[in-house]
């Protein structure tokens, strides 16, 4: 293939991924809140809801607070930009991602990080006690989350000798004997705590909360409204999607594209949609045996996650 | 060399000579002159990677002087003369603020070129000597404002004492080593070390640790940093943090690598551990901390203790064999060391900028700048995400090549080594996040949302020349998050020289950043591509279908949320002490937070309050457990002491025999 092929077949990747992660997150929220419904006996709203709700809120006018800066309107934006660019770069679909040297599990780790300061920083410029409160909670559990995040890295990648997102998961497809190795069981275990923190799920932050005070996330994101607030739905849905679509990959890596061409691609893409749907239905159903964690019993988990990931790397050590 | 030395005192010697209205600009031009006569030195040594050498015995008496500047060395210079050009280009503009005395426009010359040639100093009697320079330059600088504020005084008797104490080991440490190598240059030191009992080599290195560690502000030897940084004028806080506390990193890689030649797995352990405990300890305090400079102060050590990982990681690479991660250790902790200069003086330069503006640096009292100083907001929103390590901005880059030297060193490693890696993977971690919540809750308090005082809703922008020297550092933060590899060759360079026997090459590629023999990539510049075109892409969605269904005004202002109550005021927002409320909670065996609260009752009812007062601080926990009881007993001892000083000149004739007769019996 020549070199302007080879940009044109990068981009109609990436932009496959994009797509599937942007509008298959919403789409998958929609899921869980159905799961979630059906389970507690209710019939609930249909699975494209979310994406009704976002596209009605793109019509509507964008309202800011009276004191709020710049700041304010960038949160959304760089929210959403983040998370495209991880979707753009990480193996989703194919284990050959545009980019895919670059797709560095600590550097797309730190391009997410990225998005929620940006959030945290939006809600501190609205000059309300709701803002500054969940910006203060999100940040301070983000900052507990993280040593167990990078530890589990650190454990998968030490077998692998990198930390090259495609190379971990091409792995994963060579060499399955890996994947059940202690180590990466181990830190998949610190992933999975990790993700519920970090996308506000039970027991950590309840989505569907209505009570101020007990509000994480939505605390944040009370003054947005409008084409903000729907960026902002977007843009979590597709974090979600994107640490789920990883967790499933390293952890059943198999219907991954790992040669190129059209066909293997939409099969990763479906296999993908497939794995991730399962991993939402999972979650959605533990939520509704789940309470919600006292705010200050969260770091006692957040360890649990860390000593999961410390394990995970001293075995991997141990067993080589 | 020699003209950053002429320059300089040139410089000093016009600063206080001259009359007021042109001292300072004759000491920063002449400043500048120095500094760049060292850059362009600095930069040849770097480019070429030969040494640059220069003997003189008529300056000083006995010893003579012998500097030798080689790409270790040269980086030093480099990081120093960069903050330099920046904070004196502030200090135009910040000088009506007090800073125009005759004592400060001489004594910032000096501490500026005894900085510059610090890092030159080849023997012992010369490193001696220009690092006591900068030390009493420095603490001249640390008292100019002490007429007009009393805790001055008490930051410079810390910073005084700890700097002394420290300059006192690092004195043994090299006296010791020049003694056993029988010569005073670091040349012939380096060619003896591997003769010397390990005795010596241990103490020495000990020592030189101790020493050089409580100049980098390591913890437990940090506790003059958030006294002296703080009380110090804004400029010089830019410079003692972002260029003389990397002097200690320096004199730890002087001595344990050049002049030792490198040491046993525990020496660097014992590095990583320092490094360790003052990153948990720096990220933490400057995490609950709520003044502006005191966070920045204790991120100064949180940053060094990084380094010292990165230092640590190189010496525990290099002791069991694998020279090539060593280097990329050590090039990981020059990078940080870089970056650390950029942002940190930038943030400490805009930090200064708000107290000019406002008359205070109490986070509680701020807010709403956003929107009165736009320029030093953005350059300290630059600054605070570089800090944070997040993309596309320096400190990311730093902190993903220390990640890498540690997953890749681990699996060569020993067991000892094995478990300090993991644990310096998680301080780095958790650094990171609390490092982040300092730095949002800096910006978010700080800049944004409703003014918390009349002095910030009334702050102005301040002068062109203070936004161009921070202006000046927040670029290089930008420059280096996308292009790193502008500066890591040379900084290949000084890891080579470093780290004894190490390939020269560590790093490659153009937009890619490659290690040399291991799987690890990163494209910095192509991550920014990547969120500039994606941002510019949400942009355009948004405005999009806003075209396609709108016909109101684009934008609407109005009151936020306030649980249906009407008017919301600046003191309902959360403040830096609230921000920090959980994570003090979280951490409450750590940061040990005094706390009182006090409920006073309307008379006629129990039920209705007339007044609540909550009060809460947060001291030093080494400060109080460590340092106090030591300093209670020097009081005692020197209470004692008094006894023997009763103003009688025949009792005071009567020691000096005793003790004549005392030396006498010793010696012979």
């Amino acid at each position: 293939m020549t070199g302007f092929q080879n940009v044109v077949a990068a981009g109609l990747v990436a932009g496959a991924q994009i797509v599937t992660v942007s509008v298959g997150g919403l789409l998958l929220v929609g899921v869980m809140r159905k799961v979630r419904s059906h389970l507690e006996g209710r019939v609930g709203p249909p699975i494209h809801q979310p994406l009704l709700d976002v596209r009605k809120l793109f019509t509507k006018q964008r309202m800011h607070p009276e004191q709020a800066s710049w700041v304010f309107g960038a949160g959304p934006v760089v929210l959403v930009a983040t998370a495209v660019v991880v979707a753009a770069i990480s193996p989703l679909a194919t284990t050959r991602p545009p980019f895919g040297r670059s797709a560095d599990f600590f550097a797309i780790v730190f391009v997410l990080l990225l998005g929620s300061v940006s959030l945290a920083l939006g809600a501190l410029d609205t000059g309300t006690p709701f803002g500054g409160m969940g910006s203060s909670r999100a940040m301070t559990i983000g900052a507990l989350a993280e040593p167990a995040l990078l530890v589990a890295i650190l454990a998968m990648s030490i077998p692998a000798h990198t930390s090259n997102l495609p190379v971990l998961v091409r792995m994963g497809l060579a060499h399955p004997e890996m994947i059940a190795s202690p180590a990466r069981i181990l830190a998949l275990g610190s992933f999975v705590v990790i993700i519920l923190a970090e996308s506000g799920r039970l027991p950590i932050d309840n989505p569907s909360t209505h009570l101020e005070l007990t509000m994480i996330h939505e605390a944040m994101v009370l003054e947005y409204a409008g084409p903000d607030l729907g960026l902002v739905t977007l843009g979590e849905s597709m974090r979600l999607t994107l640490l789920l679509g990883l967790l499933v990959n390293l952890l059943v890596p198999w219907g991954v594209a790992d040669r190129p061409g059209a066909v293997s691609i939409v099969i990763g893409l479906g296999a993908l949609a497939g794995k991730v749907a399962l991993a939402g239905i999972a979650i959605a159903t533990f939520e509704v045996f789940t309470a919600k964690l006292r705010l200050f019993r969260v770091p006692e988990l957040l360890a649990g996650g860390f000593v999961l990931a410390v394990l995970g790397a001293v075995t991997a050590l141990v067993v080589r | 060399m020699v003209i950053t030395a002429a320059a300089g005192s040139i410089a000093a010697i016009a600063g206080g000579a001259l009359p007021a209205k042109t001292r300072v600009w004759a000491a920063v031009v002449l400043t500048w002159g120095s500094c760049i006569a060292a850059l362009v030195g600095a930069l040849a040594v770097l480019h070429t990677g030969q040494s640059s050498v220069l003997n003189s015995s008529q300056i000083l008496p006995l010893t003579g002087v012998t500097m030798v500047l080689d790409p270790l060395g040269a980086v030093f210079v480099v990081v120093t003369a960069v903050v330099a050009i920046a904070s004196t280009l502030y200090w135009l503009g910040y000088a009506s603020h007090g800073l125009s005395t005759r004592t400060a426009s001489a004594a910032l010359p000096l501490f500026v070129t005894s900085m510059l040639l610090v890092p030159a100093a080849g023997s012992v009697a010369t490193f001696l000597v220009l690092w006591e320079l900068m030390a009493l330059a420095s603490l001249m600088l640390v008292l100019v404002d002490q007429r007009r504020r009393e805790e001055t005084r008490s930051a410079a008797q810390w910073y005084a004492v700890m700097t002394h104490v420290g300059a006192a080991a690092i004195l043994f440490a090299l006296v010791l080593l020049s003694a056993h190598a029988g010569d005073q240059t670091f040349a012939a030191i380096r060619v003896h070390a591997h003769h010397l009992p390990t005795a010596v080599r241990n103490t020495a290195f000990v020592l030189a640790v101790l020493g050089f560690g409580s100049k980098a502000g390591a913890v437990p030897l940090h506790v003059w940093l958030p006294k002296a940084h703080p009380e110090a004028p804004s400029p010089v806080s830019a410079l003692m943090s972002g260029a003389m506390v990397n002097l200690g990193i320096y004199g730890i890689v002087l001595v344990g690598d050049r002049l030792l030649g490198g040491g046993p797995v525990w020496w660097w352990l014992m590095v990583t551990a320092l490094g360790v405990v003052s990153a948990l300890f720096g990220a933490l305090h400057a995490a609950t901390s709520t003044d502006l400079k005191r966070l920045l102060a204790y991120s100064t050590a949180d940053n060094m203790g990084l380094v010292l990982i990165g230092v640590g990681a190189s010496g525990m690479f290099a002791a069991s064999g694998h020279r090539a991660i060593a280097s990329i250790a050590m090039v990981a902790a020059l990078l940080l060391t870089v970056n650390h200069a950029a942002f940190k003086g930038s943030l400490f330069l805009s930090a200064g900028s708000v107290q000019v503006a406002t008359g205070t640096r109490d986070l509680d009292r701020l807010g709403g700048l956003m929107r009165r100083m736009p320029i030093t907001g953005a350059v300290f929103m630059v600054g605070a995400l570089s800090i944070a390590a997040l993309p596309p901005f320096n400190g990311f880059v730093g902190e993903w090549l220390l990640f890498q030297s540690l997953l890749h060193g681990l699996p060569t490693s020993s067991t000892a080594v094995a478990i300090a890696v993991p644990v310096g993977v998680a301080a780095l971690a958790l650094t990171g996040g609390l490092t982040a919540v300092a730095f949002v809750k800096a910006i978010g308090v700080g800049f944004l949302g409703r003014p918390r005082s009349e002095e910030a809703a009334a702050a102005h922008e301040v002068p062109r020349t203070m936004q161009m020297g921070a202006g000046m550092l927040a670029g290089l933060c930008v420059v280096l998050g996308l292009v790193p590899v502008i500066v890591l060759p040379a900084l290949g360079r000084a890891a080579a020289s470093a780290v004894p026997g190490a390939p020269a090459t560590t790093l490659s590629g153009s937009v890619d950043l490659h290690l040399a023999g291991l799987q690890g990539v990163l494209a910095p510049a192509l991550l920014a591509a990547g969120l500039a075109l994606a941002t510019g892409a949400v942009i355009a969605l948004r405005q999009l279908a806003r075209r396609r269904f709108t016909p109101q005004p684009a934008l609407r202002r109005a009151e936020p949320w306030g649980s249906g109550r009407e008017l919301q005021t600046a003191r309902m927002q959360y403040t830096a002490t609230s921000f920090a409320e959980p994570l003090e909670r979280v951490f409450d065996d750590v940061v040990r937070p005094d706390r009182d609260l006090d409920v006073s009752h309307v008379s006629e009812s129990r039920y209705y309050v007339e007044k609540v007062t909550y009060w809460t601080s947060i001291g030093d926990v080494i400060e109080q457990n460590v340092y106090r009881p030591v300093i209670s007993a020097v009081h005692w001892w020197g209470q004692r002491a008094r006894a023997l000083q009763n103003g009688s000149v025949h009792r005071y004739l009567a020691y000096g025999l005793v003790a004549l007769v005392v030396i006498l019996a010793v010696i012979t």
